[in-house]
Order: C-alpha cells, then structure tokens, then sequence
C-alpha cells in the first residue's frame, strides 16, 4: 500500500485531500480552469452589455440629462430627442396586457391547478408551453392580419358605441393603434402567467385545502380564500415576469402599433414604443447623437426589464420555499 | 330555511366561478389552435418548391422564394450554436462541479439578468461590438446576437440536469480511481445527456424565431450572401418586412415562411420533450 497521497485516491473527503501536484497531473485542475473561463465569460457578457449601453449613451445622457424623459419632441432633423412618448407607449400597452391576460391567465392556471383532473391538466400545460414557444415574429403577423381588421371593424366600433364617453375610446378606429398592441401582447403573455402560477398553485400544501374543505367552505371559497392568498406573492411574482416580457417585446409591438411618436389619451392612437422605435429607426439613424439616444432608451429598457425581472424572482423564491417548508 | 338558501348560493358561486376559470383555460387554449390553424391553412395554401429553391423576386413581381433566408438562416444558427452552447454547456459544468458557492451565485445572477435582457437590446450590444467597429452588417454579428441569447438557456437547464445526477454515481467512479474531471466527461455527463441535449434543443428553438436581434447585425439581403462576413437574409427578417409590405404576394410568402419557421420550432420543441420524457431521466426541477 502506498502511503502518499499522491498515488492514493482519496481515502477520505473526495476531493480535498490529494495534493495540487496529483490534481494538476490528472487534469481536474487543468478542467477546473478551462470550465471557470467559460462561467466567467457568462458575467463578463452580462457586464459588457451594461457598459456598451452606458458607453454607447454618452452624448445624450450629457447633452439632455433627465430632460431625455420629460420632453417629447422627437426629431431627428433638429436634434431634438425626448423618449416621453415612448415610455408612455411601453407603458400604455404593457398595461393593456395586463389587464386582459391577468384575469384569463390566473383563472386558467386556477382551473389547471384546482380543478382539472391531472392527466388533462399536463397535457393543456404541455400545449401552453408551446404556445409560450411560438416566435414574436409570428405573433405580429397574426396581428396585422386577423387582429388589427377584428379590432378596427368589430371591437374598436362596439367600444366607441358602448364607452365611447369615456377618453380611452374615443377618436377614428385605425385598427393599429395602443389597444391593439396591447391585445396582441396579452396573447403572447398569458402563456407565461398561466405556466408559472400553475407551478406556484401546485406547490400549496394539500392541507391548506383540506381543512378550508372540511371547515365546510365550498371548493371555491377553498380555492379562493386559502389556496389563492398562500400562493399569493408567487403570483404576483408571475405577473412581474409578464410584465417585464411586454415591456420589452419588439417584433409584434411594432407591427401593429402603428409607429407615430404620440401621447394621447385615446386607445384607438397610434403610437410608438421603446422598443419599437429602436426597431424601427436604429439602421437608419444618422449622426452620432440620434444613435446614441437610442442606444440610451435601450438602456432605460434594459433597467426596466432588470428591476422587474429581479423583483419576480424574488417573489417566486420566497413563495415556493413558504409552500416547501410548510410541507416538510 | 335562510340557512338553505345561503348554502344554495354558496354552491351556486362555486359552480359558477370554477366554470369561469374553466373557460378561461379554454380561451387560452383554443389561442393556440387558432394560431396554428390559421397559419397552417394560410400557409399552406401558400407554400410551393420556389419557396424553398428560388430567390425573392424583384420589387412587384410575383413569384420567387426564400432560398437565401433559408441558408441564412441556418448558418446563423449554426454559428449561435458554436457561440452558445460551448459557453453554457462548460459553464454548466464548472457551476454543478467545480464552483464555490459565491462564485456560482454571481454566474447564476449575471445568467437569469441576461436571460431577463429584451432582445433588441441584445441586438444593440451586438452591433456595437460585431458591427459598428467593422462598419459593415455580417452573418458574425448575427449569429453572435443568437449566441448570447442561448448562453443562459443552455446554463442553467444543464447546470440543474447536472446537479440532478445522484450522488452515488460520482462517489462510484471516484471510488475506482477516476480522477474528477474523468468522472465528470465519463459518468456524470453521459448520465445527463437527455437533459442536457433537451437544453440545448429548447435554446436552440428559442433563438430560431428571434427577430429583433437580427435587425441590425445581419440585417438583411435579398440575394444569396457572399460569405459570412456579409450581411444575409433569415427567415424571421423576411416574415417581418414582407408583412410589412404593400404586395399580395409578399404576405402570401409571409404566411408560407411563418408556417416554415413555426413547424421547424414546435417540432425541435416537442422532440426535446420526448427525448427528455423517455426512459429515466434526471427530475426536472
């Protein structure tokens, strides 16, 4: 029996007791380098996409400090760029989405986590994550065609007859316009809500429904008074990840909203987004300052989506280690 | 009597409730085949041998195909492969094998923010790196945009296959004598391989539709590319702008490409499942 580490593997701790030379010889040290250069390059990417769009903004972050998001005239010719009516795009038709695929996506996801027998509940799951799969390219092409005519000859008029006192609806029905971007991105995101607060859903203890049942409330009040309120900060936490999808969603923004910088009060508008301006105008920009004003609401994009993104997280985190550890 | 009437009510919201999130599970359901009904008939009646073998014909003419967007888009993906997966796959395995938790908590963070990143602003840090030094769109730059995008895909799901391998496998190897990165290329990634080859499927469908990113590193061409330092047609930039145009014939094509592109990605999606789903694998986490 040799007695040197060198030519023993590891009586005891796997790892730790073979000395740096035996490791080096074997090549786990040599593995070890090769595999941290690839991990590393993963943060270093991450950090260099931070500093090419702070980099890249220079001009204007100098040239218009926080007026860039107070004012809105946005013209190219006089070197005049105000991203208000951006923002307030992004905005407005992210929060279109979520008014219509919060609703629809939490009572599926109710349905498929409370009610459907399991075996149906996998296989409607399995085709939502494929809808979740579908490119945003294809969602915008059924936009242009089937969304934008239902929405200027049926929706559109019906709301103006019905609502039409209320701001939001009033104006011509273009069909292109803030409701119908908003529309299509609520398709594109309902496939997350509904997959992620499934999960979430699944993961309340049985108990807690149990004792609702046999304190005599009925299966909704179950569902919606116990199992809903447990799960309540991972839902949340699903519809931030929505969110942070609307916000930054390119392609089907940009092929149904129409692309005329506006801030108005109608839904019927046309309007103009983050990303879809920088869709839109980036090959064709000209001058350094007009590129770097974009490459600056990319920025403003990216915090969004970073501090939502983050924020979901957490709140999915929090909520399925409460449901795990009330289960243990 | 009022007690009676009050249960009757009570049941009454249940059953009317619960069939409302039945339905609404059935309109998000029915979405999808909608979709796919609609493209597959639209595109269907659409699609024909040019599409697959001819140039896009000139401005106002009818006819021509999608050839050239086809190979670009092949070899852009071919090339966010090679970007990609190398990155993520080895990063995986230094995460699951070698890390220190500190370590591994920064890569995992810096994976879920890029996996968080819009794709246009990915397309913006690609052409800053790949196209505005080299004043002039390529196939790199496009298939560099790809890659970034399938980085943290390919990470984190093979990172958790990785991690799911029991214990007992690499102690086994270990025990023979196996140096550490010998148990890991000889047991413990071949006891992943499902998991990991369905990472890589599942990044690989995901960056296959992604147009944004293309729009200002690979642009666009409406002829065959002359290498790969030269900007090229894909299939999602085509779809785009042919929407976008005021041709018939051009939408006709739009449809036929979206049915391409949507079959191409559904099929990779549910081959990755299989693959994953038969015989033992390592639980999904």
């Amino acid at each position: 029996m040799a007695t040197t580490s060198t030519t023993v593997p590891s009586a005891g701790p796997v790892v730790g007791s073979r000395s740096f030379l035996s490791r080096l010889r074997e090549g786990d040290e040599i593995a070890r380098l090769i595999t941290f250069l690839f991990a590393a390059s993963v943060v270093l990417i991450t950090l260099l996409i931070v500093y090419e769009l702070w980099q890249g903004s220079v001009l204007p972050r100098h040239k218009f400090g926080f007026a860039f998001f107070r004012t809105s005239v946005w013209d190219p010719n006089f070197e005049q760029f105000g991203a208000l009516p951006f923002i307030f795009g992004t905005l407005v038709t992210s929060a279109v989405a979520l008014f219509i695929a919060v609703p629809l996506g939490i009572g599926a996801a109710i349905f498929l986590a409370e009610l459907a027998p399991a075996r149906l509940s996998d296989a409607l799951e399995f085709f939502i994550d494929l809808l979740a799969a579908v490119p945003s390219v294809i969602y915008g092409l059924l936009g242009i065609f089937i969304v934008v005519p239902v929405m200027r000859d049926v929706i559109q008029p019906a709301l103006k007859n019905s609502l039409g006192f209320i701001p939001l609806f009033k104006g011509p029905a273009f069909g292109i316009g803030f409701l119908t971007a908003g529309v299509v991105l609520a398709i594109m995101v309902i496939p997350y809500i509904i997959s992620v607060s499934r999960e979430i859903l699944l993961s309340v203890p049985r108990d807690q429904r149990e004792a609702a049942l046999a304190l005599g409330s009925t299966r909704w009040e179950s569902t919606w008074k116990v199992v809903v309120p447990f799960a309540r900060t991972g839902i949340m936490g699903s519809i931030f990840l929505a969110l942070a999808r609307a916000l930054g969603e390119t392609m089907a923004v940009t092929m149904v909203i129409g692309n005329t910088p506006a801030i108005a009060a109608s839904l019927f508008s046309p309007g103009d987004s983050i990303a879809s301006v920088i869709a839109n105008q980036f090959t064709e920009a000209t001058g350094e300052l007009y590129t770097q004003s974009l490459i600056e609401l990319g920025l403003v994009l990216f915090l969004l989506t970073f501090i939502l993104n983050g924020l979901a997280r957490l709140l999915i985190v929090v909520t399925s280690q409460r449901g795990g550890a009330a289960r243990a | 009597m009022n007690m009676n009437a009050q249960l009757r009510w009570r049941k009454f919201v249940s059953n009317f409730m619960l069939t409302m999130t039945g339905l609404c599970a059935l309109v998000a359901v029915s979405v999808l085949f909608f979709i796919l009904g609609y493209l597959v008939y639209h595109g269907g009646t659409s699609i024909n041998w040019d599409f697959f073998t001819k140039l896009p014909a000139p401005v106002g003419e009818n006819g021509g195909g999608m050839a050239n967007a086809i190979l670009g888009s092949a070899k852009l993906l071919l090339l966010a492969t090679l970007f990609g997966v190398p990155i993520g796959f080895f990063g995986a395995i230094y995460l699951a094998e070698f890390s220190s938790s500190k370590i591994a908590f920064v890569v995992r963070y810096a994976a879920d923010l890029l996996n968080g990143v819009p794709s246009i602003v990915i397309g913006i840090f690609a052409y800053s790196l790949a196209v505005h030094p080299f004043k002039h769109f390529s196939t790199y730059a496009g298939g560099f945009a790809l890659g970034v995008m399938m980085i943290p895909i390919t990470l984190r799901s093979t990172e958790e296959f990785l991690l799911g391998v029991p214990r007992t496998l690499r102690e086994g190897a270990m025990a023979l004598g196996a140096s550490k990165w010998k148990t890991i290329a000889t047991v413990i990634v071949p006891a992943a391989y499902r998991g990991i080859l369905t990472a890589i499927l599942l990044a690989f469908a995901r960056v296959a539709g992604e147009t944004a990113p293309l729009l200002f590193t690979a642009l666009g061409n409406r002829f065959w590319s002359n290498g790969w330092n030269e900007p090229t047609a894909s299939l999602p930039v085509m779809i785009y702008n042919y929407a976008l145009s005021p041709f018939e014939d051009w939408h006709r094509q739009a449809w036929a490409a979206g049915l391409v592109l949507l079959a191409l990605i559904l099929i990779i999606n549910i081959v990755a499942r299989a693959i994953l789903s038969r015989g033992i694998s390592v639980p999904r986490a």
